[in-house]
């Protein structure tokens, strides 16, 4: 690890208030929280701050269910919250994405702010060794287009990035309409998950639409019809403690044998966590018949763009999702 | 080549930060100890308290073999930076027998023969030991999904899992899966 300092605040206004003073100094500043993946991160060399903020015992850690919908603390852990009762019994799709995550050791670390700013798998990112690679090196490249490119994305990219989202949590959430709760030295404010994350376009490097400095102090999800008979189906190249090649995540509202309205998005496959409205639109009124529910999944592929390794994703990701659907529908 | 990051320059040492003074809990035992703030707890734990049970294997997160407990609960502690971990209860495999009486996983180790090298050993066991605390050692297949995070290299799989099947028979679960 690059020789670093750590800063433990007393409190959250604290924390925000020592990283925005490091801002204005030009001193390079990073948050941790549960650390699963910025310690990888430091360990190689793909971080390299002077100062790290820790955020461990100053964020919301409580999971509330109620009425309203669901709230999730920023630094509840993945196990607690896929462990948590209500979440089961009216969020499945969420504990499943969780329990389809990671392993048991980091699921009792890591926590849900960081689950949803975590940085890609892309091996390019992750090695210094490898010079192009434009999310780490502005300008340098992108090493996986042309690359071993059969863990990218094929939704989202741009001729500067390829890299695939890897939370499968992130997933789920945006499928359910969830918001984050951000707070900043100027105050809260809430970002649809949908807009937390964005497209590479010519500019990688930048992930999200947090401001430097901002922190993730909470998930909400409104209680919906959907949310109750919601599933994840996460297809890998090993059956625990790996990352999506392709996954769905699914949420209907049943009418009879009938569909009457879906939520989905795909992991695996995007830049970010892939809404697919063209395909809930077509599933409406649907029935759960493989034939129907064939063409409206590749309403997915829209837009889809091989790299070689990865071209197998584009069938495969039709596929899972309609395998999702069929399952979630069966769900009593 | 902009931006590029040659592999020694991003190695290469800066001076090194001031030492942390901390306080860790250890097997039920306080350590107040001063350390480079990049110091991980398993580093804390094999190169200044000597207690080279918990080993390091990949240093990522994603072997296992550097598994303890933190309050009770399986951690990787490669991924935890010891200054971050003050005032946890921390319990490494050297924490686990009651004097001469071994844990029931560590003898049920032995009896299954559930290794070759070692090397991974005591990282399955603290983590065989949460798994069968939290209520996730009902079946092989149960197991294997819950044991996940620990690698073996030499495919002692199915013995380690038998031994923990066989701890889990005599123990009662602190709280249900």
């Amino acid at each position: 690890m690059h020789p670093f300092t750590i800063e433990r605040p007393r409190d959250l206004n604290a924390a925000l208030a020592f990283r925005a003073q490091a801002g204005r100094n030009d001193v390079s500043t990073e948050y941790i929280a549960g650390g699963t993946d910025m310690v990888q991160l430091l360990q190689e060399y793909v971080r390299r701050p002077e100062q790290l903020v820790s955020l461990a015992g100053l964020l919301d850690n409580r999971i509330e269910v109620g009425p309203q919908g669901l709230r999730l603390g920023a630094a509840a852990t993945m196990a607690e919250v896929a462990a948590h009762p209500g979440v089961i019994e009216q969020f499945p799709v969420i504990s499943e994405a969780l329990l389809n995550s990671a392993s048991p050791q980091v699921r009792n670390q890591a926590t849900m702010g960081g689950n949803l700013l975590q940085r890609t798998r892309c091996p390019y990112f992750r090695d210094v060794g490898y010079a192009a690679c434009n999310k780490r090196a502005p300008g340098s490249g992108c090493a996986a287009i042309g690359g071993e490119n059969r863990w990218h994305a094929v939704l989202g990219t741009s001729e500067n990035c390829i890299a695939a989202n890897p939370s499968d949590l992130a997933v789920a959430l945006v499928a359910l309409d969830a918001s984050v709760e951000v707070r900043g030295t100027n105050g809260q404010r809430t970002v649809p998950l949908m807009e937390l994350h964005r497209l590479p376009g010519d500019t990688p490097h930048i992930e999200t639409a947090l401001e430097p400095g901002e922190v993730i102090t909470a998930i909400t999800v409104l209680a919906s019809p959907v949310a109750r008979r919601s599933h994840y189906l996460k297809v890998r190249d090993r059956a625990s403690f790996e990352f999506a090649v392709v996954s769905a995540a699914v949420a209907l509202e049943m009418d009879g044998g009938r569909i009457r309205q879906a939520r989905v998005a795909l992991g695996g496959v995007g830049t970010k966590p892939w809404r697919v409205p063209r395909v809930e639109a077509a599933l409406a009124g649907a029935s759960l018949d493989p034939a129907v529910l064939r063409p409206a999944a590749g309403l997915a592929a829209e837009g889809a763009q091989g790299r070689g390794h990865n071209n197998f994703k584009i069938e495969l990701m039709q596929r899972v999702l309609v395998r999702a659907v069929e399952t979630a529908g069966a769900r009593a | 080549m902009p931006g590029s990051v040659p592999l020694a320059a991003a190695q290469a040492a800066g001076a090194a930060p001031a030492p942390l003074d901390l306080v860790l809990r250890v097997n039920g035992t306080t350590h107040r100890l001063k350390l480079d703030p990049r110091t991980t707890l398993l580093d804390a734990l094999r190169e200044h308290l000597h207690l080279t049970g918990s080993k390091k294997g990949c240093g990522l997160g994603q072997c296992g073999a550097c598994t303890v407990l933190m309050d009770g609960k399986r951690m990787k502690s490669c991924l935890s930076l010891a200054a971050l971990v003050e005032g946890r209860e921390i319990t490494t495999i050297e924490g686990l027998a009651q004097g001469d009486q071994l844990h029931p996983l560590q003898a049920a180790f032995i009896e299954r023969d559930a290794f070759q090298c070692g090397y991974c050993t005591p990282g399955q066991i603290m983590a065989g030991v949460a798994c069968i605390n939290e209520g996730h050692a009902g079946s092989p297949p149960e197991i294997r999904d819950w044991m996940s995070g620990n690698i073996c290299r030499c495919g002692a799989y199915d013995h380690i899992v038998a031994a923990i099947q066989d701890a889990a028979r005599v123990s009662q679960p602190a709280r249900g899966g």
